[in-house]
């Protein structure tokens, strides 16, 4: 077997932890942002009642995914937008291409699609010849330093200001040395208002597909959505087909999970609702599978599907917080990005799942009460079994000791979740957590690999 | 086709159906509204003036801001503002409105958005590309939570509609806030009978 050519999560964090103040520094960061989301959930009772039942609404949407969507389509096609299929990356990028073709055009404006990246679609578009501007600040300054988000909502919360300063000054024109957000966000403003007027195809994500009413929902706090959308005469908006919810009313629970989870924010500034193509204007849909589909039918991991895009799991990871998005070397970073990627390709995503420690903190805050952890857990089992872990020349010593003592620390976080999310933190930098530097070798686990995936297999 | 490979794909890999959960209601604990609503509106950036009537706003306007470019549908406001803005207006041409005033269907309590719906936005870009945007909100216009708010909103038909909360930020560069992003500089909440 061939392979790969690419450092894998342990190697990447071992770069990321090369500057420790760094790391401190986006440790604090992220945590700070799940403290802020902490206040924002225990600001409202209800708050539990309401990821309740926005579990149970993604899970009916799963089990009748295929009649939602059919529902979604006629009514979207109603509505007056044109509704695409692609099965995969290619197609999508060769859909948003055919549309660009169309019209003659060699300029695109984008906000935050993280499905964009997934399916790689700048780089395609790139070699086409059609040049794409991230809208979305932080999209914008990655997409500068030609390198890929490292968080799902905050997309370049890995850089300093002093360096995202050279970035502006580099390619803006600033002036040398400046890092004043408000002077650098000003700057942007002035140069991305230039391109909303200037182009005449937009594209946005979906945040919400609403079946029963054929309109979708994107969220956002600049406001870029909305000013490439409207000031453009052909709208494009990408979306996973899990992105469907059955009624419109369904937003007010979504809704008031989406942000609070995310930010702590009680909502983003603008959710905008988009049914119908302005007069004279052009809508696309495209419904993308991806690989969805097949995650459907993967009884133990389907439920990664209900996943609405928060990044909350990612704030509370404490491997998250101390490899940097990065490390995971896919779109999509963190615990919910690594039961997301094996799916696409467990051989090249082997190491991801191996990247936590199982203390179960992502699932105690996922709005939608994924079981993240649980899934982490049963990737492991999965790609040890299939014999993938053994590819990984690269599954490190520090990789086997997450996977061995992990069933010990899952214990133990069910048993007193509440104690150790409370102290989570600090365990971060002692002896316990095999991020530092820890190179004993762990007790085996008492069930094994072979054992569990025998019992759970069908 | 990719349409019927997916749904084939889909329909043979769902689970059995799972049924949708009950609502979650609507009595949540509230408050005051007006009170809570103007907390809200102040903590994400927006100012809440309050006002004994429409009739008042002209002078406000000239107060808090510089002039220059104003749009408004408000009857109250025609002799301050532009109203022969509409759908069929090139978008491009609002680029250089700076004050914006508009009077959404109602507002929520809890998190400090307004609803609008695109017949109350002259053109849809318009709430985005404005330098400052004002709302005029009555007290009985504040509904609790989200759940009222989409009640409402089940009444009403709409091309494009929005929450809107607040002015433009973003938080992406070291997490420090900035206010005016790509839309409004400012949001300004002109709470009638405050
Ligand atoms: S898995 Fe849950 S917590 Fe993580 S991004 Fe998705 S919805 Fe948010």
């Amino acid at each position: 077997m061939m392979e790969r050519t690419h450092k894998d999560h342990a190697q990447l964090s071992d770069v990321f932890n090369e500057d420790e103040p760094r790391v401190n520094w986006h440790d604090e960061t992220l945590w700070w942002v799940r403290q802020k989301r902490d206040r924002a959930a225990h600001g409202i009772p209800e708050f539990e009642l309401l990821r309740e039942t926005a579990s149970q609404i993604k899970n009916n949407v799963l089990s009748n995914l295929s009649d939602y969507l059919v529902q979604f389509e006629a009514n979207a096609l109603a509505n007056g937008i044109i509704v695409h299929w692609a099965a995969n990356a290619a197609e999508h990028n060769r859909i948003v291409h055919s549309i660009l073709e169309k019209h003659d055009v060699k300029r695109i404006v984008k906000s935050k699609s993280m499905l964009t990246e997934e399916c790689h679609l700048n780089e395609y578009l790139g070699g086409q010849g059609i040049s794409v501007v991230d809208s979305d600040l932080g999209e914008l300054i990655v997409q500068l330093a030609k390198e890929p988000p490292s968080h799902i909502v905050l997309p370049c919360i890995h850089k300093k200001k002093e360096e995202i300063g050279e970035i502006f000054h580099r390619h803006l024109g600033t002036e040398k040395g400046m890092s004043d957000p408000q002077v650098l966000t000003e700057t942007a403003r002035q140069h991305l208002r230039e391109t909303f007027l200037t182009r005449r195809i937009a594209l946005t994500g979906v945040n919400f597909a609403i079946a029963e009413t054929g309109e979708f929902v994107v969220c956002t706090n600049e406001g870029n959505a909305d000013m490439g959308a409207h000031l453009s005469d052909v709208h494009i908006a990408s979306m996973g087909i899990e992105k469907l919810i059955p009624k419109r009313k369904h937003l007010g629970v979504f809704l008031r999970l989406l942000t609070r989870s995310a930010t702590g924010q009680p909502v983003t500034t603008y959710s905008s609702h988009f049914k119908t193509p302005r007069k004279g204007q052009e809508m696309h849909i495209i419904l993308v599978d991806n690989g969805r589909s097949a995650q459907l039918g993967r009884k133990e991991f389907r439920n990664s599907l209900k996943c609405i895009r928060c990044g909350a799991c990612m704030n509370t990871c404490p491997v998250y917080r101390r490899s940097g998005g990065h490390s995971y070397h896919n779109a999509i970073a963190g615990p919910i990005g690594a039961i997301l990627a094996p799916n696409l390709d467990m051989k090249e995503y082997a190491d991801l799942p191996f990247a936590s420690t199982l203390c179960g903190s992502c699932s105690n805050v996922c709005p939608v009460k994924i079981d993240i952890h649980d899934q982490l857990y049963k990737w492991r089992q999965v790609i040890v079994q299939e014999g993938y872990a053994a590819t990984v020349k690269s599954v490190s010593m520090k990789a086997m000791a997450f996977t061995l003592s992990s069933p010990a620390l899952y214990r133990f976080a069910g048993k007193s979740g509440r104690l150790f999310l409370k102290y989570a933190p600090f365990a971060v930098s002692n002896q316990m957590n095999p991020w530092y530097k820890q190179r004993e070798m762990p007790e085996p686990p008492a069930e094994s690999f072979g054992e569990w995936y025998k019992k759970n297999r069908n | 086709m990719s349409r019927e490979k997916i749904l084939a794909a889909v329909a043979a890999n769902q689970p059995a159906s799972q049924p949708l959960p009950p609502d979650p209601g609507m009595n949540f604990p509230a408050g005051d509204l007006v009170e809570k609503f103007a907390a809200v509106v102040t903590a994400i950036g927006a100012r809440v003036v309050g006002i004994g009537s429409v009739a008042e706003i002209p002078a406000r306007i000239a107060e808090l801001f510089q002039g220059g470019r104003i749009v408004s549908f408000i009857p109250e406001l025609a002799e301050i503002a532009e109203n022969d803005i509409s759908p069929a207006t090139d978008p491009h041409t609002l680029e250089n409105v700076d004050v914006t005033i508009l009077q959404p269907h109602f507002a929520v309590a809890e998190n400090g958005a307004c609803w609008i719906t695109e017949d109350l936005m002259g053109h849809r870009v318009l709430p985005f590309i404005t330098q400052h945007l004002a709302m005029v909100v009555t007290a009985e216009q504040i509904v609790p939570t989200m759940h009222q708010a989409y009640d409402r909103i089940a009444e009403g038909a709409y091309g494009f509609a929005a929450f809107i909360a607040g002015p433009s930020k973003t938080a992406d560069i070291e997490q420090s806030l900035v206010l005016g992003a790509h839309g409004p500089r400012s949001m300004t909440i002109f709470l009638v009978g405050l």
